[in-house]
């Protein structure tokens, strides 16, 4: 499904971002990617949507090779995914309603369908109710959960959740991983980047360590273990 | 196709009324611009004006030894007609010439009684020449100075006059030169400002165009509403600064026709109207949709 090929990404010979990263993914897996701020984490992510390019490697999507995209290329691919923000990255002018309804308009889908699947995706996030407020009238776990739902509702193969709990309180961070678990068990691969300790060692799945730009552990039922 | 150009519509007009204090500062500027650039259309129409004004009072005026017959008079007005420089010309005979001297000083009982006393007619035939251009009277006056005309000519006006006409042309000349680089520096002017807010706009919803990318948009969908959202601008510009230019206008149009006679710059105005009309939609339009696809391109490149 996602594979990085001795993939490195080198901004200046004191700036190393990643180094030799080498680990793929199967399709319906959920994997987090732990490790410290600064370890490599957000790298990988941008190299995956493409919003960057390796200085060296290969970085597969399904049959994508990303690394080789054009510029306008990238549009029709990021279509494949959904991606989840730690800063919830919603249009401000557009409410919750439009905020998910753009993800679904932007891939040219009729306007009945939308008005189908739009309400179906909000209140499976919880919120049924909230379509007509706009971002700065939600709570930071509600934006959040606009976000997830914009991200699922045009049912990509993959969602990438970059920190998406960074910006939450507990309670919110639960609501949230269980809502990424609950779409991981309806079919869709999940990549989780993360530094939170608890949300890892309580998922019990696949957990890809990164340090220093290289990956030092890839366990199938992993745990988060700082070095 | 058409979904997509009626949803970059729909977005373009959502966000314009969405980002009201934004779209409001925008449409102010754009205004300010295209009623410059309104106010620079009527000033080059006054300017011409005056210089037709300027240039009509310039003539070249032959006037005829009294003992030359109207025959040759005649001959010489043709043979003056058939020069290509030469626009018209008006032959006044000596009988009018003193009628007309008459009807001009029939006030002036001292004038009249002179005349009277004198018996004989003293007034020369004169013929007025009117150029295409005032700097064709020179050429004019040297063909003039023909040495088979001498006997019959008493005099020339140009050489009396040159000194004013080269003035006058000289003036004309540098109205249409100043006029036409002014006219051009003020639009650029115009034109950068309006770019550079318009850049700013887009600058302060650069965030936003990266979401739209990082959720699958297409460029088109990405630039087209931000340009009908600077389409919607240039309307609006175009409109308002019309309307504001009414009372505006009605107020100087007497002032100007004051200084410049048989100019009417509100009948200009409103028997023009349609065209600045299309003319304002066209450039607010052009420079509005132009501006948002070149502020948007920087932010189009991840």
């Amino acid at each position: 499904m996602i594979a990085f090929q001795g993939v490195s990404k080198i901004y200046n010979s004191h700036s190393v971002a990643l180094e030799e990263v080498n680990f793929q993914t199967n399709p319906g897996e959920f994997v987090s990617l732990v490790g410290r701020s600064g370890a490599g984490k957000s790298t990988v992510i941008r190299l995956l949507i493409g919003e960057e390019k390796p200085t060296k490697g290969r970085v597969f999507f399904g049959q994508y090779e990303v690394n080789k995209l054009m510029n306008k290329e990238l549009p029709a691919f990021r279509r494949h995914i959904g991606v989840v923000f730690q800063d919830f990255r919603l249009l401000p002018t557009k409410s919750a309603y439009e905020n998910v309804a753009f993800a679904l308009e932007v891939a040219g889908r009729p306007q009945r369908e939308i008005d189908e699947l739009v309400p179906q995706v909000l209140d499976m996030v919880g919120l049924g109710d909230k379509g007509r407020n706009f971002p700065h009238e939600l709570s930071g776990g509600e934006k959040q959960r606009v976000a997830i739902a914009r991200a699922m509702v045009h049912r990509p193969e993959v969602i990438i959740a970059d920190e998406p709990t960074g910006n939450l309180d507990p309670l919110h961070t639960t609501e949230i991983i269980n809502l990424l678990v609950k779409i991981n068990e309806l079919g869709t691969t999940l990549l989780l980047a993360t530094h939170n300790k608890d949300i890892v060692n309580g998922l019990g799945k696949r957990v890809v360590t990164l340090d220093h730009g290289r990956v030092i552990r890839d366990e199938e039922r992993g745990k988060y273990i700082l070095v | 196709m058409i979904t997509t150009l009626s949803r970059i519509i729909h977005f373009g007009f959502k966000n314009f009324w969405r980002n009201g204090l934004l779209s409001t500062a925008t449409v102010a500027v754009m205004f300010l611009a295209l009623l410059v650039s309104l106010g620079l259309i009527i000033f080059r129409e006054v300017t011409s004006r005056a210089v037709v004004s300027l240039q009509d009072k310039i003539d070249i005026v032959v006037y005829f030894n009294t003992n030359t017959p109207e025959d040759q008079i005649l001959n010489i007005k043709q043979s003056v007609e058939s020069l290509a420089e030469v626009k018209g010309i008006d032959y006044v005979s000596r009988v009018q010439a003193l009628e007309l001297f008459k009807s001009r000083h029939k006030t002036e009982q001292s004038i009249t009684r002179a005349i009277n006393i004198v018996g004989d007619n003293p007034l020369e035939a004169s013929l007025n020449i009117k150029a295409y251009s005032p700097d064709q009277y020179a050429s004019i006056a040297t063909s003039l100075n023909n040495p088979v005309f001498k006997d019959f000519i008493s005099q020339v006006s140009y050489e009396k006059n040159k000194v004013a006409i080269d003035r006058l042309v000289a003036i004309i000349e540098d109205i249409n030169r100043g006029g036409l680089a002014l006219t051009i520096l003020l639009a650029v002017v115009a034109g950068l400002i309006v770019f550079n807010t318009i850049r700013l706009a887009i600058y302060s919803n650069r965030d936003e165009i990266g979401i739209m990318r990082a959720v699958g948009a297409s460029n088109a969908l990405v630039r087209g509403p931000f340009m009908v959202d600077g389409m919607v601008v240039g309307i609006l510009a175009a409109v308002f600064s019309l309307i504001l230019a009414i009372p505006i206008i009605s107020f100087l149009s007497p002032y100007l026709s004051r200084f410049i006679p048989g100019l009417n710059i509100s009948q200009y105005f409103y028997s023009n109207l349609i065209t600045f009309l299309l003319l304002q939609m066209v450039f607010g339009m052009a420079i509005g949709t132009v501006s948002s696809f070149l502020a948007v391109r920087k932010y189009l490149k991840n």
